[in-house]
């Protein structure tokens, strides 16, 4: 083996020590911003490919931020070059919730139920997954991926300020749809 | 603070995004404003609900194995995409990586003047930043077919009395076209509901707008120049006048032409 093998190899193991830690959270962004699960699982592969290659370029200060924003620029060249594509228009991005996800079925709310239910996991998912972007991935962001505004802003590129308007866009749609999704 | 405001803010008071004052001002709002409460209330309840579901999805092991696989492989043999979709990625990577560490060294948490230029930025624009997008959008409308000029020459002894009367001040209307900036001709138009002189003069195939008017906005010191939608911005006080340069030509050629107007303005009249 030689001094370049150890080398790399050193770097390797670094990285993954690194990284892997958060690849359920890669995962979970990459399945909001990707059609399907297929699309998302290649888009991860490619975000710690990419991210393994610019490892030494690395200054932090978060691992998982910064794996974020790889995915999320992977996400948004594959939607560049797809759009250049001759396909059917409408077909990107904008209307796909997780498709896999389960109906909700539960009993009939009471009428004294609190003014929001406590939704099983997959309903949630559904909705948020039925929001529009950019408030889509704002919200996934903030509350799945626990991340500051500050951080947000880095990956979305935008100003904290835009990120703040979405975020209240983003939970009042939610909140309508919540509501709709109660009564119904 | 506004229910507007309040309605924005109440989000980074349930994040946690807000330093001390800030979030005082947010309570204080919502303590005597019953329809802020509930949505607080709400939406305290929905992102609490949120955080107690398990939505973070485990990745499959399928996928972990892959990557790991794909990572003990020496980085030059994995550098080659494993399919020709992701390929059209990397260019624009590089770039945005660029971009990308540049925004972390501003730092993570939300400092107080941060939170403070958000409260200004939700409350109010500064007047000087609506008044360049009012340039911006009369120079826009300037290049619509038949709206560049009311007097149409060359001359600034016919432009420079057609503003009489039509503006309580004298707009200076000079010709630089020996210095390389053909005056065409000059318009009326609006600047944030004033009049102002808009003398235009040609550069090459580029218009350049320049509106002329009693002072607008705040008063500023020097020359400011920015770029609103890609057009560059040459903004200066002079003689008791407002000033704003407006182009899609360069930042150093806009730059020039204000200098020259400026020599030109104070240069002795030809005899």
């Amino acid at each position: 083996m030689t001094a370049t093998d150890n080398v790399d190899g050193d770097k390797a193991r670094r990285f993954r020590d690194a990284a892997l830690p958060h690849l359920d959270d890669v995962f979970t962004l990459a399945r909001y911003l990707m059609r399907n699960a297929a699309d998302a699982e290649d888009a991860v592969q490619e975000c710690y490919l990419r991210a393994l290659h610019h490892f030494d370029s690395y200054r932090g200060p978060a691992m998982k931020p910064w794996l974020l924003a790889i995915l999320k620029n992977v996400c948004v060249a594959e939607f560049a070059r797809r759009s250049r594509q001759p396909v059917p228009a409408g077909s990107a991005e904008e209307d796909t919730p997780l498709e896999e996800v389960p109906m909700w079925q539960e009993p009939q709310a009471s009428p004294e139920a609190e003014l929001l239910r406590r939704f099983d996991d997959a309903t949630i998912r559904r909705l948020v997954g039925a929001l529009p972007q950019p408030f889509r991935e704002t919200i996934v962001l903030r509350e799945i991926n626990d991340l500051s505004y500050r951080e947000i802003a880095d990956i979305v590129g935008a100003p904290v300020g835009t990120v703040m308007s979405r975020l209240a866009r983003a939970r009042a749609m939610l909140r309508t749809a919540w509501n709709a999704e109660d009564g119904s | 603070m506004t229910c507007d405001e309040a309605e924005i803010l109440l989000h980074a008071l349930i994040d946690g995004e807000l330093d001390a004052g800030h979030a005082r001002d947010v309570e204080t709002h919502v303590a005597a404003c019953p329809a802020c409460a509930e949505k607080l209330r709400a939406f305290r309840a929905m992102r609490e609900t949120m955080a107690q579901a398990p939505l973070k999805e485990a990745a499959p092991a399928h996928l972990r194995n892959r990557i790991e696989a794909a990572l003990a492989v020496p980085a030059a043999a994995v550098s080659a995409p494993r399919q020709s979709w992701l390929a059209s990625a990397h260019a624009s990577l590089r770039e945005s990586w660029k971009n990308f560490f540049g925004g972390f060294a501003v730092g993570t948490a939300l400092s107080a003047a941060v939170a403070a230029s958000l409260v200004i930025a939700v409350v109010r624009n500064d007047q000087n930043q609506q008044i360049a997008s009012d340039v911006v959008s009369a120079h826009l409308r300037s290049l619509q077919a038949g709206h560049l000029t009311d007097v149409e020459t060359s001359d600034q002894h016919t432009v420079k009395p057609w503003f009489n009367g039509k503006l309580d001040v004298a707009p200076p209307v000079i010709d630089l076209t020996a210095q390389g900036f053909t005056l065409i001709g000059g318009r009326l138009d609006y600047i944030n509901g004033q009049p102002v002189a808009s003398i235009v003069y040609r550069r090459r195939k580029h218009v350049i707008n320049l509106f002329v008017g009693e002072p607008l906005g705040v008063a500023i010191r020097g020359v400011k120049d920015e770029i609103v939608q890609g057009f560059n911005i040459r903004h200066w006080n002079e003689s008791g006048l407002d000033l704003w340069a407006v182009s899609d030509i360069d930042a150093g050629e806009l730059d020039e032409f204000g200098q020259k107007f400026t020599a030109a303005l104070h240069a002795p009249a030809p005899s």
